[in-house]
């Protein structure tokens, strides 16, 4: 072997992970560069640099209205769903009772069934009950979906736990509601919060089941999609790419904060 | 959960209600009819899309693990101290909407990007040629929007080996295929089968990628089925391909899992 193709064999799998990586980033970095886009009309073909966009980021029609919604269902869903999702997990996670299977099969039926058939058969029941689309029946819709993800994150986290500490405020005189307030959410509260994230980020991107029982109301992602046929304004990159910062920023913020932790404890 | 029975179970159940449901008397009213012969008109009518769902699905499922794998097992491997970060990448190009990376790669490929230009001038492709509205442009759009799907279960699984597993292979004189073939490969299997389930179930059921990616001809089940709901309002038709549907997933993920867990046993 000749010490090129030696050296070719060993970096092999870094030089792939390098192109995977770069595939992943390529539209992210085009969102960015195209928001910066002296666009006009159509952001289709660069045509200079420019803050325009940036200072400006409710320069087009309806986009801060629907950016307004997600953010408002985002949020609502979120708080709701992580709510009755820890219920959830905690009792999955400690107790045994009737039905723990069926349980546990009907939450994960929703992860394993296409969004288009949740989407529609969530129409369906609406139509049929008169209950119009809009906003709160997609708050309803993404509450659905988000609480299997949070149980089973939850649940996770729960199982995770060392059994001994909890014994070992009991044997401290803590009662059991003592111990949870003090031992076993905090060592929870973690993971319901990255369960939190999840939860928002996916009722925020979410487009199947919002467009099947969204009404007249406009969310960002069908805001982007209705406009992508006739040329996506340069202020839906602009918060694109707000989103994509502001997401990295916590999970930084959140490895750091967790990495401090561990050296000081 | 009391909500998940009702805003999950139940759309089911009325789902599966509407579908034997024929047309009433007045636009938009239905008569419950108990006609299973709406199950069969849907099908007929939709079963290139059906058949091109599944093909679709199936092949950026298998694009998904060739890229993902060794992403995954780099990550797993070969990333020392910058394994957290690399993670962290994998997820990240998925905080910006979905729609719009679609879209980013529409305008990548499409006409006016460099890409066809690059393409032309080399005339790999002719001046007619293009790569938007294409199978090609749907199948590469539903491999690249559900990656990290199959990426993390993957590294899940491959993160869990014990690397002396591995030293010992190599001991007992394997080589580095070898070892891969007959060590790794088999202990991330469940990876493999939560990563390309994953990945499948979503990317069949998808509309966005066919619609912003392909053309008419490309149409998957998703698109006949929302446009069968909210263009022609013909709700019979659409429950009983949704059901249809779900019911060729159910089947298909029940036969996967049963056949791979034999494998892994045997």
């Amino acid at each position: 072997m000749t010490k090129a193709s030696r050296w070719l064999s060993k970096n092999l799998i870094r030089i792939y992970a390098v192109l995977g990586f770069t595939y992943l980033f390529i539209p992210v970095i085009y969102t960015i560069v195209f928001s910066f886009n002296d666009s006009g009309k159509s952001n289709l073909v660069w045509r200079g640099f420019t803050f325009k966009n940036w200072t400006n980021p409710c320069g087009a029609a309806d986009v801060c209205n629907a950016l307004g919604n997600s953010l408002k269902i985002g949020f609502l869903s979120t708080l709701i769903a992580t709510i009755l999702g820890t219920l959830i997990a905690f009792a999955i996670g400690r107790y045994a009772f009737k039905g723990h299977g069926l349980v546990n099969s009907l939450i994960f039926l929703p992860m394993a069934t296409p969004e288009i058939v949740m989407g529609s058969s969530l129409l369906t029941m609406f139509v049929s009950f008169g209950i119009n689309p809009g906003f709160w029946t997609i708050v309803i819709a993404h509450i659905m979906f988000c609480i299997s993800f949070i149980v089973v994150a939850v649940k996770a986290r729960i199982a995770s736990l060392d059994p001994r500490l909890e014994q070992a405020a009991m044997d401290l005189y803590a009662d059991e509601r003592e111990t949870f307030r003090k031992i076993t959410f905090p060592l929870v509260a973690p993971g319901i919060a990255g369960a939190a994230l999840l939860a928002f980020s996916l009722s925020f991107d979410d487009f199947i089941i919002t467009n099947f029982n969204s009404g007249s109301v406009n969310t960002f992602p069908k805001f982007v999609y209705i406009s992508a046929q006739r040329g996506l304004p340069a202020q839906a990159n602009v918060i694109g790419a707000t989103m994509f910062i502001v997401a990295i920023a916590l999970v930084l913020t959140a490895q750091f904060v967790g990495n401090r932790r561990k050296t000081t404890a | 959960m009391v909500w998940l029975a009702i805003f999950f179970l139940a759309p089911i159940v009325k789902l599966v209600s509407t579908s034997t449901q024929t047309q009433g008397v007045n636009i938009g009213e239905y008569v419950q009819s108990y006609r299973f012969a709406n199950f069969l008109d849907a099908f007929t009518s939709a079963a290139p899309q059906f058949f091109r769902s599944f093909v679709y699905a199936g092949l950026a499922t298998l694009f998904a693990l060739i890229i993902a794998y060794p992403l995954a097992y780099a990550i797993a491997f070969k990333s020392g101290k910058w394994k957290n970060t690399l993670l962290v990448l994998v997820v990240a190009p998925f905080f910006t909407s979905f729609l719009l990376r679609t879209i980013a790669w529409e305008q990548i490929l499409g006409e006016q990007g460099l890409v066809i230009k690059t393409l032309r001038l080399l005339h790999i492709l002719g001046p007619t040629g293009h790569l938007t509205a294409t199978p090609f442009a749907v199948v590469a759009g539903l491999t690249y929007n559900f990656l990290p799907f199959m990426t993390l279960p993957l590294y899940a699984s491959l993160d869990r080996i014990d690397p002396r597993t591995l030293e010992a292979s190599g001991d007992l004189y394997a080589n580095g295929f070898t070892t891969f073939r007959k060590v790794t490969f088999p202990l991330s299997l469940p990876g493999v089968v939560a990563g390309t389930l994953l990945t499948f179930i979503p990317a069949a059921g998808d509309y966005v990628n066919a619609e912003l990616l392909g053309n008419p001809r490309t149409r998957m089940i998703g698109n006949v089925i929302e446009a069968r709901y909210l263009r022609i309002v013909d709700y019979p038709g659409a429950a009983a391909l949704s059901f249809i549907l779900m019911a060729t997933i159910l089947i298909l993920v029940l036969v996967y899992i049963r056949k791979m867990g034999t494998d892994e046993v045997v």
